[in-house]
Parts: structure tokens; sequence; C-alpha cells
């Protein structure tokens, strides 16, 4: 008999409802009159989504991700980018992978690749900033591109100068969108798309901070397919509903009533990175062991908003609304946006150094209580796959068993399935001492 | 109670019967494509010349990168884990295993009941492998015996890149280019891999004692390369092949079965 009940969330169709609606209307905007944008998941999209009339915008890395979901659509997309323009394979296999639809001028979800009338785009890493440039130049070159960078310091560095930094570049962004589409940035929208990112972010961060319970509610597997909807548009009144008032409640729910993500949950397995898209089947297999991926740096703060407290403790950040501030204007809307975004975004924090990446990586180990560390040594992005060896050992420094990867989160050619599951295997049943428990 | 231990690997495999806990007999076949068919083969022959057969065995254990394709075991245990146990039988002090066989350089920590407690493995790359070394001694027309013996004439050190097996080859033909005596070139092929598989033990950290094995450990060239690379002494079985065979057997003398076989070709 199972040790756990568990049940799969009531929410799921609804959030898969969200994912599409949002690529339907972005493919459909110019129809209704709409203007269509291209940034990431990192853009404050905030901004593009305040101008006036119907907006929507295309996130660069879930589309890649969405990509590398389907190893048949992934290898065609990064051959086809290749053939084109010979990149390496080190390159950032999203962006690879976005290259080929744009060179295909296919739309992953139907129809011809529809173009942009902007791009509003971030720099933390360098793919991020040349990304949509390159991918733009398929078209002519033409296409707006505004580009500002948040490379500003680790959260525990941000002042006033810091976020002026951001935020006069955000002023540069209003008025260049502004120019380049003929429309005006709506205050009212923007104030109420800030409330929203707040809400959406902390949320998040809330639902992850949930799965500190044992049982833990949610799997790593389960929880790529929600925080999905922070890497669209974090600023849009149904997603930042959906965190807090469908999505958090449920999951608070099943904490109290212990209704667990992996039925027979006997090891707590943290993760790193993303994951190698096309093969999300090893964690169903590790749940054959009992494992439940249930903690990562990434997954959490890719969109989640965290602060390390005066305790050393990672928790969520305040909503505004839980802070009691009321956005008075324009500027306090871009000040708040921009601090929330670099004092919370921990993620972010590890470009800047593996002393970050241990120190936040280790406090999650302990906090969520992991009891062995699965990474995904991810050639498909050098951003995140940033000090992962060292890692490890800060990890085994603390008595987590740690076994490594690689792989590519949108690259299939690089993940040899067999090899994987073969270590897998040694990992779960030699180091860690498990047996099936079906 | 008679047990048998098989180790399919990339390019061969090998045999270990034991009765009661000791060797009764063992062998070593290369398997080719048809690694199922082979390692079957040479089971029968293994038998055979203990005078054995197949009904007196009482449990068949798989291990090596094709040890799930072995139809008549009746388990399979991962080939790390093979390796730890057939260390821990003859060496208790090992704590640190390097294995390098034709297709996988990987070094294993141990505990002192043989568990595997953290592991590392050279990723998709022939380069620190034995493939290499026979790609290189190919390449110098001399055979991988006559390699480890060159290499133990030379005292020059000449840096070559282990990175790629491919571009490893290149370099071995410009070093032939060069005039370079057989001898030196023999050991900077040697000295190189000895870098690529030290770095993977580095990984899980090199603790006394280290014991080397799999085909690369008949490679005296090699193991001494390897010595000085990481500084420590090396202890290398008498058949440091046939250790991840003998660690299958054990595990099926253990009753180990941790997986079934799954494929029958």
């Amino acid at each position: 008999m199972a040790r756990y009940k568990t049940k799969g969330l009531d929410c799921w169709n609804k959030a898969k409802e969200l994912r599409d609606r949002y690529y339907k209307d972005y493919k459909e905007s110019h129809d209704r009159g709409g203007l269509r944008w291209e940034g990431g998941a990192w853009s404050f999209d905030a901004i593009p989504q305040a101008l006036e009339g119907e907006v929507h915008g295309l996130s660069e890395e879930p589309y890649g991700a969405s990509i590398g979901h389907i190893p048949e659509l992934q290898v065609r997309y990064q051959e086809a980018a290749e053939g084109k323009w010979g990149c390496a394979r080190d390159l950032c296999s999203y962006m690879r992978a976005y290259w080929g639809s744009v060179a295909l001028n296919e739309y992953a979800f139907g129809g011809a690749w529809p173009h942009a009338d902007f791009i509003f785009q971030n720099q933390i890493c360098c793919c991020h900033s040349k990304w949509l440039q390159v991918a733009d130049e398929i078209g002519g070159g033409t296409t707006p591109y505004f580009c500002f960078d948040v490379g500003a310091g680790p959260y525990d560095k941000i002042g006033d100068r810091q976020i002026d930094y951001v935020v006069g570049q955000l002023y540069d962004g209003i008025e260049f969108i502004e120019k380049v589409t003929n429309r005006k940035v709506i205050d009212e929208k923007l104030i109420q798309n800030v409330y929203n990112t707040y809400r959406s972010n902390c949320y998040w961060a809330k639902t992850c901070e949930l799965n500190q319970a044992i049982p833990a509610p949610l799997d790593e597997k389960t929880m790529f397919s929600l925080y999905v909807l922070g890497t669209l548009e974090k600023s849009n009144q149904a997603i930042a509903d959906f965190y807090e008032k469908e999505l958090y409640p449920e999951v608070k729910d099943r904490v109290a009533d212990k209704i667990a993500a992996v039925a027979d949950e006997q090891c707590r397995v943290l993760g790193d990175s993303q994951p190698p898209w096309g093969f999300l089947r090893i964690y169903r297999y590790l749940e054959q062991y009992g494992i439940v991926s249930m903690a990562n740096l990434y997954t959490f703060s890719l969109i989640g908003w965290m602060m390390v407290d005066k305790k050393g403790d990672i928790v969520p950040c305040p909503t505004l609304e839980e802070q009691g501030i009321t956005i008075k204007d324009r500027d306090h809307a871009l000040r708040l946006l921009a601090e929330g975004e670099l004092k919370g975004k921990l993620m972010w924090a590890p470009f800047y150094g593996a002393t970050y990446k241990n120190d936040l990586v280790t406090k999650i180990a302990k906090q969520w209580r992991c009891d062995a560390a699965i990474i995904h040594l991810n050639r498909g992005c050098e951003g995140t796959a940033q000090h992962q060896m060292q890692l490890k050992i800060a990890l085994q420094g603390m008595g987590i068993p740690v076994m490594t990867f690689e792989g590519n989160m949108a690259d299939e050619r690089e993940f040899d399935e067999g090899r994987v599951m073969r270590l897998i295997e040694l990992f779960v049943t030699e180091t860690l001492g498990l047996k099936k428990v079906a | 109670m008679i047990v048998a231990g098989i180790d399919v690997g990339g390019k061969n495999a090998h045999v270990v019967i034991l009765k009661d806990g000791n060797i009764v007999a063992q062998g070593a076949a290369a398997t080719g494509i048809q690694k199922a068919e082979a390692a079957e083969r040479l089971y029968k022959e293994t038998l055979h010349k203990a005078g054995l057969k197949q009904d007196n065995v009482g449990r068949v254990v798989a291990t090596g990168s094709a040890g799930k394709r072995v139809a008549f075991a009746d388990g399979v245990i991962a080939d790390a884990a093979a390796d730890a146990r057939g260390v821990n039988r003859l060496f208790p002090s090992a704590r640190t295993v390097i294995d390098v066989g034709a297709e996988e350089g990987r070094a294993i920590k141990v505990s002192p009941e043989g568990k595997v407690l953290d592991f590392a493995i050279n990723e998709k790359c022939a380069a620190g492998t034995g493939t290499f070394v026979e790609a290189m001694a190919r390449a110098l027309e001399i055979t991988v015996e006559e390699m480890a013996t060159l290499s133990l004439k030379s005292n020059n050190s000449i840096p070559m890149n282990a990175q790629c097996a491919v571009f490893g080859e290149s370099e071995v033909v410009s070093l032939i280019h060069q005039n370079v005596e057989k001898q030196d070139i023999a050991k900077a092929v040697h000295d190189a891999i000895a870098g690529r598989i030290a770095s993977v033990a580095r990984i899980v950290g090199l603790e006394k004692d280290v014991v080397v094995i799999g085909g690369m450990a008949r490679n005296a060239g090699f193991i001494h390369s390897l010595k000085k690379e990481i500084g420590m002494d090396i202890i290398v079985p008498d058949d440091p092949d046939f250790i991840g065979a003998l660690g299958a057997a054990e595990a099926a003398a253990a009753g180990v079965l941790e997986r079934k076989v799954e494929a029958k070709s």
C-alpha cells in the first residue's frame, strides 16, 4: 500500500489553457489589430504589455523549451539553424531551436512564423542580448530592437544606485517602444501589471516554499508546467490570479491533507539547471524508487522572487499588497519592478560567482530537506550550468550524495538516454541503496 | 553453490565462475556486434572448460554496457557496482577504483564494504579509453603491447591533446612526420590518457588504496604514466579485466538481482 495519498492538480487544465491561449494570442494578435513583441522570460513584460490597445508577447526561452520537448522538432530546428549560420553546438540550445523555427518560417504552434513589431529584451547572459537580433536578420533585421542591461549585481549588493541604473534604461525603453509603435504606455496598465508581476512571482515562490513539506506536494516535472506561465507573461492578470487564487491555495490544501506528488516518497532529490526537455520520463522512472525531485534553484527562482532573511533562510518575497504598498505613479512602478527583479531573482546571483550558487543551493538542500542531488550538466545553457561541479563538492560536503549526468535541455543529440539511465540506476540502487517500491 | 558473473563491455566479454566463493573458471572473448550471442558462446565455453553444465549454475548475474542483453542471466547489476564488489573482494582496503575499458573510463569511490559512494565517468569521448590507445597504435603501426613496452623506454615528455581521439591521431601523425621517436610518442599518448583519467578520478577524490582495473590496466606504460600523474601508488590485480565479471559473480553469490534482463537479442 502506498505511503501517502496522491492525485493530480485540480488547476492543471487551467494552467494548460493559459499556456495555449498565450501562444494563440501571439499568433492571432495582428488579426485583431494588436501588437506583437518578442522578448524573454526575464524581459520585464509589464512595460510592453502596458502599451495601449491589444498587445501580445512571445517569450523566447519557453518557446525554445516547447521545441525541446518534441525530439523530432528540436533536431529539425537545430539543424536548420546550423545549416543557415553554422552555429556552434555550445550556443544556447533554446536559441538555436528558436532560430531554426524562424529560419524554416514555422511557428511550433501552427502556421508561418509570426513576426514581431518590436523586440524588448534584457541582458543577463550574452545569448539573451543577441538572440533576437540574429533571429530578426532573417527578415532583413528591420524589427526595432531595445535591449537593457540588468547586470547590476547580485541580490545582496542592490541599492539605490543599481536600481537607478536599471530604471533609467526602462525610461529609455518606454520612449523607444512608444516611438516605434506610435502607441502610448498607459500608466494605469503599467501599475496594474507591476502588481500582477509581484503576485505571480511571489505566489510562485510561496508555492515552492510549500514543497518543504513531507511529503512534497509537487514534483519538479509538474512544476515545469506551472512555472512556465510566469516565464510567458507574469504581468498578466489571469496568470497572476492563477498563481495566487488557484495554484497556491490548492497546494496549501495538499500539504494540509498530506497529498503527495509521489505516493511512495522515500527520497527527496534536488535538481539543478533546466531538464533535458525531450526526456522528462527520467523523472517518472525515479518515482518507481519512491524518489521525488522537488527542489531546484532554477525551478524556484526562474520566476519566483525570494530573499535571504535575517536568519539566513531563503523565504518568499511578500507581494506589494502584503507590504501595504500602493503604487503612486510611473516612477514608483518602475522602481518597484526593478527592485523586485534585482533583489528577488536569486538565480541571477550565480552569474556573479560560485559562492552565491553554493550558498543558495546548500540552503535549499537544507530547508527543503533533500536526501540526494541529481545534477544535469546542461550543455545547452552555459549560464545555468555555471559552477555545477563546485556545487557538487559543496553538497557532498553536507553529506548529500550527488550524481551528475551530461545532457542538453533542447538538443537531444547531446543526450545519451541509455547511458544516463545506467548512471541513474547505479546511483539509485548502489549509492542511495533504494529498491523499487512498485 | 556455483554462480556466474558475465561482463559484456564495449569490445570484450568476460566470464567468471565461482564455486563456494572460489574462482573455478574464467574466460574472455571479443564480442563484435552480436554481443548477446558472443556472451552466451563464451559462457558455455567457460563452463565446458570447468567441466560444468548450465544446469549446475545456480545463478547468473550480468554487468557491463551490454549486460542487459544477456538474456539467460537472472539479473543485471550496474558496471560500477560490479567493479566495486570485485575490487572489494580482492582488496578490501581499496577506496578508489579506476576502470579503463575499451569505451569508457570511470572512477569509483568505494566504501570499506564495497559500496559505490560516488562515481565519475568520461562522457561521450573515446579519449581516455582503450579504443584511443588502439587508434594511436595503429597510427604508429605497432601493436598495443609494443606500445606499452616502448613507452617505458622513453624519458621525454611531449604534451599531447587527449581531449579528442580524432585530433589525437592527427597529432600522432604530425609527431611521426617530425621524426619524433616512436617510444616518445607512445609515452606521450599514455601521459595524455593518464591526465584525462586522473581528472575524472579527481572528481570523486583520490584516496588510498587506488586500484586500476579494466583492459588498460594491462598496459604497463599507461600505469606508469598514471602513477606519475596522480602521485600515488597503484594496485593492479592479476587479471584486471576480469574484475567486473568477478563482481557480478559476487553479486550472484550474494543473491543480488537488482533488475531483470530486458532484451533477448
